[in-house]
This record gives C-alpha cells, structure tokens and sequence, in this order.
C-alpha cells in the first residue's frame, strides 16, 4: 500500500515537472514563464519529496524531506516575487495581450503617470 | 519504475537549457537557471530512491538554499539596472 502511494506520488511530481517545462517553451513571456516554473515546479517537488518522507516514515530522512518541502515552499515563492519585480522595473514590457497592468499603477513606480492637480 | 523517471527527468533538462540559450531577453535566461536549480534537487531525490543512499537529502536542502540567495542576487541586479544602460 504504502509502495503503491509512494509510486503514485512520484509519477504525478514527475508529469508536473513535465508540464512545467512545456510551458516553459510554450508561453509567450517571461511573467508566463515565471508562473508555468513556479507553481508547477513547487508542487512537482513537494510530491517527489512527500513521497520520500512517506517511504522512510518517521526517522531522520522523512523529517528532513518534510523540512525541504518547507523550504522550498519558503524560498521558491519568494524568489519568484522578487524575480518578478525586478523584470518589471528592468523595463521589460509584458505580451501585448496582457489583460490588466496594476503594477503600472503602483505608488512607488517612477515611470508611472501621476494624475494631474489643478494648480 | 523509477529508472525510467530519472530519465524522464534528464530529458526535462532541455527546457530550461534552451530557454538560457535561446531566451529572448535577460528575464528568461535569470527564469531558465532559477528552474533548473531545481530540477537538480529533483534529480537528487530520484537518484536517493533508486541508490538508496539517504544522506544525499542534506544536499536537497544545501542546494535550495543556495539556489534561493543566487536568484535573489540575479533578480536584485536586473532591478538596479534599465533596459537601455
């Protein structure tokens, strides 16, 4: 039972990682390809390793695969956010079909077009 | 089973390999290294199951790490520069 979870888990981490490189080519800009590497990559790692720490159970290597799950979803989010904003003050503009821009409109971007006061 | 994951995940290597190759702009290459920093760890994982050599999970953690302070290092440089400099 426990051999069974543990495959099922590898084989899903495994297509997630997959899909996230596909979207690596596929997507038309680097904010798409932030996201298609972020999220997929995170959850593809979480499953490998919560399948490591349901196959050796509760000794040293199972809490250690729990604590780099817990890294990683500490690290990987946040150097994406950080990635993120720093494409968007490198000037980088995203794909022309981009729904809404509400980074263009944040307080602290000096490119941004300050309303006009009457004085 | 699990050899033929890793060989899954070895072929996985191309995208980002061809993203820091071939990216249009400096954004995508920074993209390509952060996510093949982790397909590294991955690879690691797999290669723990199938060797069954546990102490190599010390090297998942050392390498995110380590991975994390390189990405915030490249994305707080592309941010202290503009496109035209």
């Amino acid at each position: 039972m426990t051999d069974i979870l543990c495959s099922i888990l590898f084989v899903v981490g495994t297509l997630f990682l997959l899909f996230s490189g596909i979207g690596l080519i596929r997507l038309p800009d680097a904010y798409n390809r932030l996201q298609a590497s972020t999220k997929a990559i995170t959850l593809g790692m979480c499953s490998i390793l919560l399948g490591v720490a349901i196959r050796y159970g509760l000794s040293a290597e199972g809490v250690k695969a729990i604590l780099a799950i817990m890294i990683i979803f500490a690290t990987a989010t946040v150097s994406a956010h950080t990635l993120a904003r720093g494409t968007y003050r490198f000037g980088i503009k995203p794909h022309k079909k981009t729904f809404r821009d509400d980074c263009s409109r944040a307080p602290d971007n000096p490119e941004a077009e300050r309303p006009q006061s009457d004085e | 089973m699990l050899i033929y994951l890793l060989y899954i995940q070895l072929f996985i290597l191309v995208f980002p390999l061809y993203r820091i190759i071939f990216g249009p702009t400096i954004a995508d290459r920074i993209v390509g290294i952060e996510k093949l920093g982790t397909l590294v760890t991955s690879i690691v994982v797999i290669v723990i199951l199938i060797t069954g050599k546990v102490w190599m999970i010390d090297i998942v953690i050392a390498w995110t790490i380590l991975s994390f302070i390189s990405n915030l290092t490249l994305a707080k440089y592309l941010e202290n520069k503009k496109l035209n400099d």
